[in-house]
């Protein structure tokens, strides 16, 4: 690992100065950072470890749930207001990496975190995340983990984490600081797609960082669920997984809210689907139809198209566990 | 036997240094007996790191870039935790922070100063080996052996934690660590037999 410097910092506003100056990067949990930096996938010259800010709250506010950034995903994953009100956000940082992970990984790394791309990962491989300009190796080479929706030209990687997946379901915000001061965005406009320039996972400009999420109040805490499909029933990276949540009245589906993993460079939003749920009986036969049509924009690679057949199946699949069908 | 133990390490860190030399080209041989490297080391602020290590307390020096993991077996000699992987995949590393279990090989050192650390050297009381290494023999939790320090470590949050309620539960709660020898059952029921005799542990 290259040698950096290390800091503290002692408040927001420090950090934020601290992070305008190119090669300086924030540390939280570190999980994902330490690993790329023994790798030589990233090398940056100081290390802000911004732990003792106090972003770790996850509190009840008029409209909703808020989580602090620095919150650790196994405290957000057992929290009591958590899963009383948003159990699908629970379910899914439980489906992602292992106890001790998420007893260090923080809500902000979750969502900061880089692609598992094997291309990506290997620094004698070219990788248009990694080193623009150098070319996409799994585009032609062994793509059995990557996305079949948004992919561009440039990197067809995915987004790896479930937690994001069920925050994009779940309608959540992202609180943002920087120097002109906060902003919010949808937490589903936070990452984007590969494009031109797929050596950007997000929105977040150069100077800023993440301090929080927002949830807002819903009806879904009965009928929600998150389902993901591995390599191994545990602690491996997600070939499909999909946050359901569904409000059910009288078997009748009055809102419907579907995103998947696995499958695109960002948690991926079914609102097509959603939308044809929207009013109709929350039944086996209309899950399938629903997922069918979540899979219009779907392209298979040369290792990966057994996803388009799997993906409809996984959909409808966490759809009847989200309604009780199950 | 501490002498014993010694001479191999000494004699494994020999040979891996005469295999570097071996493999490597004459211009990298010569930059490593210049010690170069330990001169760009030098360039760099070592940071003070106090903390706490089964209930001794430490001043250190370290490099920010060194990990909980090689502060522990290379500065402190408790070379019972292991390095499997050294990337967050195999959990041979696991060790208790402040009572919790993490993957010391993507820990900082300087990141954790003023913690408390529970390593496999901490759980035994003198010889009195505690209820979770007492059932890995019992049970045969291990064959090789290498994964059984971070095994043991995380079975005993497993239990803390209360994920150890049925057999199901506590084969996700033991996913972040591996073991190639596939002592899988076996260890189950260690953590099982140690859930129900309800010692405290």
């Amino acid at each position: 690992m290259k040698q950096f410097q290390y800091t503290r910092a002692v408040s927001q506003q420090s950090t934020i100065d601290a992070i305008a100056k190119p090669g300086t990067k924030i540390i939280a949990g570190g999980t994902n950072l330490v690993d790329l930096m023994k790798r030589g996938v990233t090398a940056p010259d100081k290390l802000v470890d911004i732990n003792n800010l106090p972003l770790k709250n996850i509190t009840s506010t008029k409209t909703g749930l808020h989580i602090g950034a620095l919150a650790l995903n196994s405290v957000v994953s057992e929290n009591s207001l958590v899963l009383q009100k948003q159990p699908l956000l629970s379910m899914a940082l439980k489906a992602g990496a292992s106890p001790q992970l998420r007893n260090m990984a923080t809500v902000g790394g979750n969502m900061m975190q880089r692609t598992r791309c094997a291309y990506f990962f290997d620094v004698s491989m070219p990788c248009n995340k990694r080193e623009p300009g150098t070319g996409c190796g799994a585009m032609g080479g062994y793509n059995r983990m990557h996305a079949i929706f948004g992919a561009s030209e440039q990197c067809i990687a995915v987004h790896p984490s479930d937690m994001c997946v069920g925050l994009a379901a779940l309608d959540a915000t992202v609180i943002i600081a920087g120097k002109k001061g906060e902003r919010r965005i949808q937490f589903i406009d936070f990452h984007r797609l590969p494009g031109d320039h797929p050596e950007q996972d997000n929105h977040l400009a150069m100077g800023e960082m993440i301090i929080g999420v927002d949830i807002p109040d819903n009806n879904f805490a009965k009928n929600s669920y998150y389902l993901k499909i591995r390599d191994r029933q545990s602690y491996a990276f997600a070939l499909v997984s999909v946050a359901a949540a569904l409000d059910i009245s009288n078997g009748i589906i009055k809102q419907a809210r579907l995103a998947m993993g696995g499958v695109a460079h960002k948690p991926w939003r079914l609102f097509d689907a959603e939308k044809a749920l929207a009013g109709k009986a929350a039944t086996e036969e209309n899950f399938k139809q629903a997922a069918q049509i979540a899979m219009r924009d779907a392209k298979g690679y040369e290792y990966n198209s057994f996803k388009i057949k799997m993906a409809p199946a996984v959909i409808a699949e966490a759809l009847k566990h989200a309604a009780g069908l199950v | 036997m501490e002498a014993k133990d010694n001479s191999r390490r000494n004699f494994i860190k020999q040979s891996t240094l005469l295999t570097a030399i071996a493999l490597t080209p004459g211009t990298a041989v010569k930059a490593a007996g210049m010690h170069i490297d330990e001169k760009i080391a030098e360039a760099f602020e070592k940071m003070p790191l106090k903390m706490e290590v089964n209930g001794v307390a430490h001043n250190l020096s370290v490099e920010p870039r060194a990990t909980l993991l090689d502060i522990l077996r290379e500065q402190l000699d408790l070379t019972g935790t292991k390095k499997g992987c050294d990337h967050g995949q195999c959990g041979a590393c696991t060790v208790h922070v402040d009572g919790h279990r993490v993957n010391s090989c993507l820990t900082l050192g300087v990141m954790i100063s003023g913690k408390k650390i529970t390593t496999i050297e901490g759980l035994a009381k003198g010889d009195e080996l505690h209820p979770m290494q007492e059932a890995f023999l019992k049970h045969d939790g291990f064959q090789c052996g290498y994964c059984t320090p971070g095994q043991i470590m995380s079975a005993v949050s497993c239990i803390r934690e209360g994920h150890a309620n049925s057999e199901m539960e506590i084969r996700e709660y033991m996913s972040g660590n591996i073991c190639r020898c596939g002592a899988y059952p076996n260890i189950v029921n260690a953590i099982q037999e140690v859930k129900e005799g309800g010692q405290p542990v």
